[in-house]
């Protein structure tokens, strides 16, 4: 792992924050075109920049991007997994793929995900931390408590709601004892349900990290200017709008891209709660589980790996396109290759 | 950590107790937050014929049978050990891995910066699932099945993404005056490393390493295509080995799967403050 390409290596502030040091008052202003001078550095800094990054690169590189970028080539291949892959199909695999009724509702059931989360969940959390910034006692605590399930690994969770959910389980009798018995329903297997129970799982689930994400974006939002916004007269509600709401805007931002991200390669929870087969009769099937169940339960490994390389263009895609409308202001060449 | 000290204190002095409608919803999500977290510890608690005579009820009278089972067999402690050795490992993992990439990324211009920032970042973009095909054929290759690094070391790596994108902000916030500073007085950029930018980002490294613990701990699917033999098995796969294997004595299910995330919250709960204070950011120049 040698990293020989940097020619001008050079300690420097990054542009990027924007702040100018150079001469706080009476300092003789060595302006930064001065450390670009001292090229004496070069060497040592370079062997820094190998030593502290190389072992991370060569990690990176041989988990991460070795298993994607052979996913790719394993794709072009009809390949039950033994030996090396030989039965070369082209794009034969992606034509069925997009042909597999199955695919494309798995696909729509993903995006409807996403969907919901950025339309109910996104604004919901917003709210609840809103409601959680005010002051108010056991705030703390009330904090804690809400990102239990987010700590709750998804076995435990899926266990737990498949059980609560059966047709006899705690939910439709709760149900029954508050006089709501109408409210009973199949939670887990009525197709047309099953993905809003999948989605009111999720939600119960992740909505912690949003709000306890967005309670320290709140906090980073000097009191100052909502005092003084209440002083001129303004009310809570047009504080919110005016003011706290675009400054969390980043917040926001960064939170609906992991929300979409996430829900584009949701598995655990639909393969736990519904299984690797009920999943698509029940409506929750998603592109992750469809790939676990037509590559490696059913032996098609080429197949399987084709799976995962549509499921990898349709989150980079949607990140990108992502990036380029909504992000662009706040990370600055994050993806879009780094132009600062 | 301490400016998020003092704001919490100054806070402190002026609480009110604020309207009840506030109270009212906090209390109603609250609810809807622990109550499936209290059914699967209350349901331990019960025998098979309670839980189906009335699936939403209390204990009465209470069993402590089922607990006991779990807790006597090696079965759980084994598997404890098993989750608490890769949870550490991998945590220890990313967060010196991340840390220097993160160091380099945000306080060193080189050729190339970008485009390794973009690498990394990229990486949000693989999810696990895309690459265990591949992944479960390195590992094996490489010899690893069946042991615990075949799981740490792909953890390390689709961990250190996250890890570098929140931790370079923290150190590029880091005030340039402290590196002139540091510098002025013979601190050489390595012992800046050390001295400075380590415990300066220090609440971002707990953020970082409590999630990536939390992740580890909970991790499913990687460690179900590598680890095939029950002692090498960590806890989620344990649990849904147990629910399976105990399918019809749900009681005893819910006892091992409330004890199983115990180590989770206790963890958790211990550090919870970093969390907010972590994401909060650490040095505000």
């Amino acid at each position: 792992m040698s990293r020989s390409d940097p020619e001008s290596v050079q300690l420097a502030r990054d542009p990027a924050d924007g702040r100018t040091t150079a001469g706080s008052g009476a300092h003789v202003a060595p302006p930064p075109a001065g450390r670009r001078v001292r090229k004496g550095i070069g060497w040592p800094a370079r062997l820094e920049i190998a030593l502290m990054t190389g072992p991370t690169l060569l990690v990176f590189l041989s988990f991460v991007i070795f298993p994607v970028a052979m996913a790719a080539y394993y794709g072009f291949f009809s390949w039950q997994g033994y030996g090396p892959p030989t039965e070369f199909v082209g794009l034969r695999n992606y034509v069925l793929i997009f042909q597999d009724g199955t695919f494309l509702d798995a696909l729509q059931h993903n995006a409807a995900i996403v969907a919901l989360s950025l339309v109910i969940q996104g604004p919901a959390a917003v709210l609840l931390a809103l409601l959680l910034n005010r002051k108010m006692r056991g705030q703390a605590l009330i904090r804690v408590l809400i990102f239990v399930p987010y700590v709750i690994s998804e076995v435990v969770v899926g266990t737990g709601w498949s059980l609560m959910l059966q047709g006899e389980g705690a939910v439709n009798s709760l149900l029954t004892h508050f006089g709501l018995g109408w409210l009973r329903n199949d939670w887990l297997s009525d197709p047309g349900l099953a993905i809003w129970t999948l989605f009111g799982i999720l939600t119960w689930k992740y909505i912690g990290f949003a709000v306890i994400l967005f309670l320290a974006g709140l906090q980073g939002i000097p009191d100052e200017l909502t005092e003084a916004a209440a002083i001129d007269g303004a009310s809570y509600w047009q504080i919110q709008r005016r003011i706290t709401l675009p400054l969390l805007g980043p917040t926001i931002r960064i939170w609906a891209f992991l929300s979409m991200i996430g829900a584009l390669q949701l598995f655990d929870l639909v393969y736990i709660i519904w299984g690797q087969y009920i999943a698509s009769t029940a409506g929750t099937s998603t592109m992750a589980t469809y790939m676990v169940a037509n590559g490696r339960i059913a032996g098609e490994y080429g197949y399987g790996n084709a799976v995962a390389v549509v499921l990898f263009l349709v989150s980079l895609a949607a990140a990108l396109v992502y990036q380029r409308f909504v992000l662009r202001r706040d990370t600055e060449g994050a993806i879009t290759g780094g132009r600062s | 950590m301490a400016a998020t000290a003092i704001a919490t204190r100054r806070a402190g002095r002026r609480l009110a107790w604020g309207s009840p409608s506030v109270y009212f919803i906090a209390l109603l999500l609250i609810g809807v937050m622990l109550a499936p977290v209290i059914y699967i510890i209350l349901g331990g608690f019960r025998t098979n014929s309670q839980i189906t005579t009335d699936p939403a009820g209390l204990p009465s009278p209470w069993k402590f049978e089922n607990y006991l089972d779990v807790l006597s067999g090696d079965v759980f402690w084994r598997e404890v050990l098993n989750s608490t050795i890769t949870a550490l490992c991998t945590t220890a993992g990313v967060v010196a891995l991340g840390l220097m990439t993160s160091f380099i990324l945000a306080r060193y211009r080189f050729r190339g910066r970008g485009v390794m920032y973009s690498l990394f970042a990229a990486g949000l973009m693989f999810p696990l699932t895309v690459a265990i095909t591949p992944l479960y054929i390195l590992v094996k290759t490489i010899g690893l099945m069946n042991v615990l690094p075949g799981v740490i070391l792909p953890q390390i790596a689709f961990g250190l993404p996250t890890t570098i994108i929140i931790l370079v902000p923290f150190v590029r916030a880091i005030p340039d005056e402290i590196q002139e500073a540091a510098s002025i007085d013979g601190c050489s950029r390595l012992g800046f490393f050390w001295r400075m930018v380590l415990p300066l980002s220090l609440p971002g490294v707990i953020t970082v390493a409590i999630l990536t613990f939390i992740a580890s701990w909970n991790s499913y699917l990687l460690p179900l295509f590598i680890l095939n033999s029950e002692s090498a098995f960590t806890l989620p796969l344990g649990v849904q080995a147990f629910a399976s294997q105990y399918s019809v004595d749900t009681a005893k299910v819910l006892a091992f799967t409330s004890l199983s995330m115990i180590p989770a919250l206790l963890f958790f709960s211990l550090f919870q403050r970093r969390i907010v204070g972590g994401l909060t950011g650490a040095v505000k120049g």
